[in-house]
């Protein structure tokens, strides 16, 4: 016991001494917080519109006031000419086109179907699905207001229209900050853990200390211990950190229990922590292990849920996603902290964590050999 | 005949089909110096490796202590200390942090076996503050020592301690290790450099993973078959080529500014020697004899391999 206390010691000693560790540690995730939070959201504003008015009518112009009224939609561009509007989409310059075809006006009042057309660039699907969101949204509301407008009082009562009524529960003002700092958390604690400790072992083995380490009577354990304790420890102030930095910049709501986040974080971290240990384990220098590493993360990472949601990805990249437990930990952190939920409610999350990290401890564990 | 230390009995290692040790066996006794002498490449570290237990032997049998270095590898790691070829401590941490951390993992710390380490320890003591990457290389070496020995280890194994170090350090190094050999400490080192090999008790010859021979260095020397002559001119390259050619001539190797000339019988006139040299265009003309050393020999066994097991 005391060994392993002293080679947590030694780690601390190592970790402080080391000019670069202090601010990658403090100002990394600051930076990252900030850059990616702001950068990374998904909210639309300012689509670029060309609108094709070719109905010039009192009901085009209102529908098209109302995507000029939205705070989303600016008109980049009003033609008649087809040819014209999609050059605009083709250099870039507009996202969406609108075009209201002769007679619309007329069809409506007769009460018959009438149609307008969008033409949405969809380079991005994701951002292209959104805009279509909007747009829908905003045809519907036309839609309504028209009804109410062309048809007379005493048949209101038999339109059977559908009313849909929009709630947006846990996040109620769409706010994809609230969204994505939970998961960038993740993602911090995630890339300090894996390269800290994927670095440490590996480190030894290049400057050659290992070399005397294995002559020594250390148990295996212990050293394994001695190693992963500092960087649990660390990665545990580090989300610390991030959450206190989260609260004051950008006011993330924490509805849920912080001991139950934390209690997720500490098993989550023993998965990413034996994960880091098993590649130093298989690699010999800190440039593979560093490669290794980063194959892994980017996997990880583009497949967690952070920013492309798990359930529109294919089937086998969902059952591939079983196994990835940055998706585990950044639903758990979502869960807990915007919808303040119980441990009942993340058990299973929760348990496959637990399941995953006693698989990678053990794995690490016997994979490091002090024989060869 | 003294207590054994050491006993390897018919060990092979190879890498893949290189053979790194060949059927070696040899005893060491307690309390000795034994040096295996070779150059890089010979064996020397695989030896080494597979004696602290961290390194699987393909067949044979090495007892450390009366112990197995297979079986009973978690005593002898208590009983062993090792310092690597490569300096291995950690360079972030300071001389003092170093050696508390290597006594701590042995369950010691540094007081109690601080009269073992006192005669190294205390020339690099004013330092303990300074961060081990900072301290020269026979600074180094002195913290190296220190931390294989702060367990009380009753064999040391110091493999290639000296390469890399001045001669000044050198020559300090060895007398730190005849000193420890007074406590009673086994001592096992390998060296490159032959002038070394005087200063160990035993040595063993070792070249491809055979030992050449094991002696100590006077009956090694003792033994020399030939007759040694030390050749000078004024060209010592060309004088080599030369020496090559002269009918009767063994080996002949460069010995700092002169030439060292093998014959199997004595030489029964120098004259001869001299004029055959004059003629091939040769000036200041110097023929002595002389006594081997560790080197002639070496070189001798080298090109007669299979003399000793």
């Amino acid at each position: 016991m005391r060994t392993v206390l002293y080679i947590i010691q030694k780690e601390f000693i190592q970790v402080f001494r080391n000019r670069m560790m202090v601010p990658i540690i403090f100002v990394v995730p600051l930076v990252q917080l900030i850059i990616l939070v702001h950068a990374a959201t998904f909210e639309m504003k300012n689509i670029r519109m060309a609108v094709i008015d070719l109905d010039m009518s009192g009901s085009s112009r209102k529908m098209i006031s109302k995507f000029e009224g939205s705070p989303f939609y600016v008109i980049a561009q009003s033609t008649f000419s087809c040819q014209e509007a999609e050059k605009a989409m083709k250099k870039g310059d507009v996202d969406i086109i609108l075009q209201i075809p002769r007679g619309f006006e007329k069809q409506l009042i007769r009460n018959e179907k009438s149609k307008v057309q969008l033409v949405i660039d969809a380079i991005n699907g994701a951002t292209a699905g959104l805009i279509n969101a909007y747009s829908m949204m905003i045809i519907l509301d036309f839609n309504r207001e028209t009804l109410v407008d062309l048809v007379q009082p005493q048949m209101i009562a038999n339109v059977k229209s559908i009313n849909t009524n929009v709630n947006f529960w846990y996040n109620p003002k769409l706010n994809y900050k609230t969204y994505m700092v939970p998961g960038i958390l993740v993602l911090l604690v995630t890339i300090i853990s894996l390269l800290l400790s994927g670095m440490n072992i590996v480190r030894e083995k290049e400057i050659g200390t290992i070399e005397q380490i294995n002559v020594t009577p250390i148990r295996k354990i212990e050293f394994v211990a001695g190693k992963l304790i500092p960087f649990w420890i660390l990665a545990m102030l580090e989300l610390a950190f991030g959450l206190i930095l989260g609260k004051i910049l950008f006011n993330i709501p924490i509805i849920g229990s912080i001991w139950l986040i934390f209690l997720s974080a500490s098993v989550f971290l023993m998965v990413i922590l034996g994960f880091g240990l098993l590649v130093s384990t298989v690699t010999n220098t800190q440039q593979q292990a560093m490669l290794v590493s980063f194959f892994f993360m980017v996997i990880f990472i583009l497949m967690s849920g952070l920013f492309t949601s798990i359930e529109s990805m294919p089937d086998w990249a969902q059952m591939l996603d079983k196994l990835n437990p940055l998706a585990y930990f950044i639903r758990i952190m979502r869960m807990v902290m915007l919808k303040g939920s119980s441990f009942h409610d993340i058990r299973l999350p929760f348990y496959s964590l637990l399941v995953y990290a006693l698989i990678s401890i053990s794995l690490a564990v016997r994979r490091y050999r002090k024989i060869s | 005949m003294q207590a054994v230390s050491i006993e390897v009995k018919n060990v092979v290692k190879r890498y893949k089909h290189i053979v790194a040790l060949a059927d070696l066996s040899f005893t060491v006794s307690k309390g000795e110096i034994f040096g295996f002498i070779g150059p890089d490449g010979a064996g020397k570290t695989t030896l080494f490796r597979i004696l602290t237990t961290v390194l699987l032997a393909d067949s044979g049998e090495a007892l450390v202590e009366g112990l197995d270095v297979v079986r009973d590898y978690k005593k002898i790691r208590k009983l062993v200390g090792y310092m690597p070829g490569r300096f291995s401590l950690y360079m972030d941490l300071t001389v003092e942090e170093n050696l508390t951390f290597y006594a701590t993992i042995f369950g010691s710390d540094i007081k109690q076996n601080y009269h073992l380490i006192k005669d190294i320890y205390s020339q690099i003591e004013r330092f303990k503050d300074r961060r081990a990457g900072q301290l020269s290389g026979g600074m180094k070496q002195k913290l190296a020592l220190s931390c294989a020995l702060i367990h009380k280890p009753s064999v040391l194994f110091l493999d290639e301690p000296t390469t890399g170090v001045d001669a000044v350090s050198r020559m300090e190094f060895w007398e730190m290790l005849r000193r420890l050999r007074e406590s009673g400490i086994t001592i096992v080192v390998s060296t490159p450099y032959m002038d070394e090999a005087g200063l160990c008790d035993r040595i063993a010859l070792i070249q491809n993973g055979h030992i050449m021979k094991i002696d100590k260095p006077e009956g090694i020397i003792s033994n020399y078959p030939h007759r040694l002559y030390s050749v000078k001119t004024d060209d010592i390259y060309r004088l080599l080529t030369d020496l090559k050619e002269y009918p009767g001539a063994g080996s002949v190797q460069a010995f700092g500014q002169s030439a060292h000339l093998a014959f199997t019988e004595d030489l029964p006139d120098r004259s001869h020697l001299s004029a055959y040299l004059e003629q091939r265009g040769h000036r200041h003309i110097g023929i002595e004899k002389t006594e081997p050393n560790i080197e002639d020999c070496f070189i001798d066994l080298m090109v007669t391999p299979g003399v000793d097991g």
